[in-house]
């Protein structure tokens, strides 16, 4: 009996194992965080440089630099790598770390299968990855995998279908932890209504997660049996149908799209009311709309396939149930803007990246909303113009809210203080940039530029020079974030941050209430009061 | 209190495992179900895959329509396959019948199949063939050409703002399937 109990204090009382394999075997939450998050940064390099390569092809009109095939290749890899590979990962690294942190409690719920959800993420990228260097190349047909184009697909098709199945499983595991923590081990004091946004759009996304990543999966097992087992889900030969898994792929694909925007929200909730000095304006007006959005989400998917023949009752529904997010989507971007309305606002990096968030987010909705039109969609539809829209919603909304979270926890997670003059550099640098590179391409898909293509008619060549020229700023302008992390890991500024690190931050979320850095081991006995700040 | 947090983890996760299991079970329900779909609505162009029986129609001489043909070929199915009618007048609920040739290129025996889909999606459901050579898949002896008729009517009830109907075949090699 006494050795038992022995071992369970020894349990309570050991720090981080030594060497290598402490990030192995980890199945702390802070360590499985910090690998995500550095995963998550490494694959947005991977990506990005094949955006640069798209680019570098693009910047004038003829073929330059790399052959169509391959081309191909790096639109549907870029696509695969910086969604499944950095956006996602480095949203559920953000929750690995935080999410404990800000609910008083000791880990995760599952902290074994936390560990296990992030190294199968690595088999899945590298699976992914090793279809570079088969015969045949990598898949090329666009990230959607539309069949038949995908099924023309060379050795590479059921690498990269398992590795979609792997980093699906592990998307799934990892919503599970996510759900479970949520549900089950927030102090007691912390009721679901005092939760930080952050908290409550991961739980909205981790339900997201689980009922759309098993439809993705079974929608590429059926083109595996197509394929290979003679199976004719989409094969017309057989009596199947490509649009059918058009509107499968959607279902799970749209769904998706807000799975790497809600928590993009969270985040943006909760630094903007830190650095206007204020609370969260409509606090619980910001959970029903989170909650509005993804129950939305899974009813408007055919949005996406205005073009491929609907009857004009399909295209009607969609094009107002579209619509309809715009409305929970407008309560929050003004509740950010009423928040910050007459507050006592400082303009550090972690609040510049928020502020372009909501400004160059909502210019990304507003061309989602031309192309919720199913009329005009027509013109839009698979033009630089959903390339710009996109990349709107995903490049200045959740890389510069991932960004900013990173500027944001970087002096929690080390202790020291990151270098805001760079900081600062790094934020006008990316969000001119930014403009510079996507802004052009709205022009190219009006006037009528086809996405995906590896050479164009002359009379798009200023549009893309100039987009070139924007890619080519933006991406080493990153590079600052990456030497901001290692100095601040490294000490920093030498200046030693207090436990709040922002002024009046402990007011708005438990973690701020921990020293900093905290202590390998943090809320092992929960605490007895909760901040109530962001009502 | 650790155990019960740890039970309630259990039951929670199976509640959620089945969630994924069902959710895996609906992408493929998908299929069924858009194929009811599709068929009670006709939205997507697909014809009756059976002959119909012969329906006598009152013939509608104070409505004339055309109706195209067009003739393809999936990837590179090696095949000839055309038709000498490429529209034609027609009045609704008259018998017409059209021959299409379709000839196999190689040496081996070939079996291959037509897809029929019909332009606009909706007028499908009143394009009644009571003979084609898409009920079934063709079987094709070396080098054989074949001329197979398809014979058809349109339903008098079509509404009025259907003017043209088009009507596509497709012929997908099937043999390395068989």
């Amino acid at each position: 009996m006494s050795a038992v109990t022995a071992e369970h204090d020894d349990h309570h009382d050991h720090g981080p194992a030594k060497g290598i394999l402490r990030w192995i075997v980890t199945t702390n939450h802070k360590d499985i965080g910090t690998l995500y998050l550095v995963f998550a940064l490494t694959m947005f390099f991977v990506g990005g440089s094949m955006a640069l390569i798209i680019r570098a092809e693009l910047f004038e009109p003829g073929m330059q630099f790399v052959d169509p095939q391959f081309f191909n290749s790096m639109t549907t890899m870029h696509a695969l790598v910086m969604v499944f590979g950095a956006v996602m990962p480095a949203f559920v690294g953000l929750a690995n770390w935080m999410i404990p942190m800000m609910i008083g409690a000791p880990d995760m719920a599952l902290p074994r299968m936390n560990n296990m959800s992030f190294w199968m993420l690595v088999a899945g990228i590298l699976l992914l990855a090793s279809t570079l260097f088969m015969e045949g190349g990598a898949p090329a047909a666009g990230w959607t995998l539309y069949p038949p184009l995908v099924l023309q697909t060379g050795t590479a098709l059921p690498f990269a279908i398992f590795s979609v199945h792997l980093l699906g499983i592990s998307s799934i595991m990892g919503a599970i932890n996510i759900i479970a923590t949520i549900f089950n081990m927030r102090a007691p004091a912390m009721t679901l209504m005092k939760m930080p946004l952050f908290v409550w759009t991961w739980l909205i996304t981790a339900f997201l997660l689980i009922a759309i990543m098993p439809v993705f999966a079974g929608a590429v097992t059926m083109l595996l049996t197509d394929r290979f087992f003679d199976t004719s889900f989409f094969d017309a030969a057989g009596g199947g149908d490509p649009v059918l898994y058009q509107h499968i792929f959607w279902f799970f694909g749209h769904p998706e799209v807000y799975v790497m925007i809600l928590p993009t929200f969270g985040v943006a909730s909760t630094i903007i009311p830190v650095f206007a000095r204020k609370p969260l304006f409509g606090y619980a007006s910001m959970v029903y709309a989170t909650a509005a959005i993804a129950f939305l989400s899974f009813i408007v998917w055919a949005h996406h396939m205005f073009t491929v023949g609907m009857p004009i009752a399909g295209e009607l529904y969609f094009m107002y149930a579209t619509m309809l997010i715009a409305i929970p989507t407008g309560v929050k971007i003004f509740n950010w803007t009423a928040t910050m309305w007459k507050g006592s606002m400082t303009f550090e990096a972690p609040m510049l990246f928020s502020i372009a968030f909501v400004v160059l987010f909502t210019l990304g909705g507003f061309t989602g909303l031309m192309m919720a039109i199913a009329p005009v969609d027509f013109q839009y539809h698979d033009t630089y113009f959903i390339v710009a829209h996109f990349h709107y919603t995903l490049v200045p909304a959740s890389i510069f809210i991932l960004m900013a979270a990173g500027y944001y926890w970087l002096p929690k997670w080390t202790g020291n203080m990151y270098d805001e003059r760079l900081a600062q550099l790094h934020f006008w640098l990316s969000a001119i940039s930014v403009n510079i590179l996507f802004f052009p391409q709205h022009f190219l898909g009006l006037a009528g530029m086809p996405r995906r293509i590896p050479d164009y008619a002359v009379q798009f060549a200023d549009w893309n020079m100039i987009s070139s020229i924007g890619a080519f700023i933006y991406g080493p302008s990153q590079l600052i974030f990456v030497y901001i992390v290692y100095k601040t890991i490294k000490g920093g500024t030498g200046e030693k941050v207090t436990d709040e690190v922002w002024e009046g931050a402990s007011k708005h979320g438990l973690e701020w209430t921990l020293p900093s850095p905290p202590p390998y081991h943090t809320f092992t006995t929960p605490p007895e009061k909760v901040p109530t700040e962001h009502f | 209190m650790s155990e019960n947090v740890e039970q309630k983890n259990t039951k929670l996760v199976r509640k959620l495992v089945f969630i994924v299991l069902g959710m895996f079970g609906f992408g493929y329900a998908l299929v069924p179900i858009y194929d009811v779909f599709c068929d009670i609505t006709g939205i997507n162009g697909k014809t009756d895959t059976e002959a119909v029986t012969d329906v006598k129609y009152e013939v509608d001489l104070g409505r004339e329509m055309t109706i195209e043909f067009i003739t393809s070929l999936n990837e590179a199915a090696p095949m000839v396959f055309r038709t000498k009618t490429k529209k034609m007048k027609i009045h609704p609920g008259q018998y017409y019948t059209v021959n299409f040739y379709a000839e196999n290129k190689t040496d081996k025996k070939m079996v291959a199949r037509a897809i029929p889909s019909v332009t606009p999606g909706p007028a499908a459901e009143y394009l009644k063939k009571t003979e084609c050579f898409c009920f079934s898949e063709q079987t094709f002896e070396p080098k054989e050409g074949k001329t197979m008729p398809v014979r058809f009517v349109i339903d008098p009830e079509i509404p009025s703002r259907y003017k043209t109907i088009t009507l596509a075949y497709t012929f997908f090699d099937n043999t390395a399937q068989r």
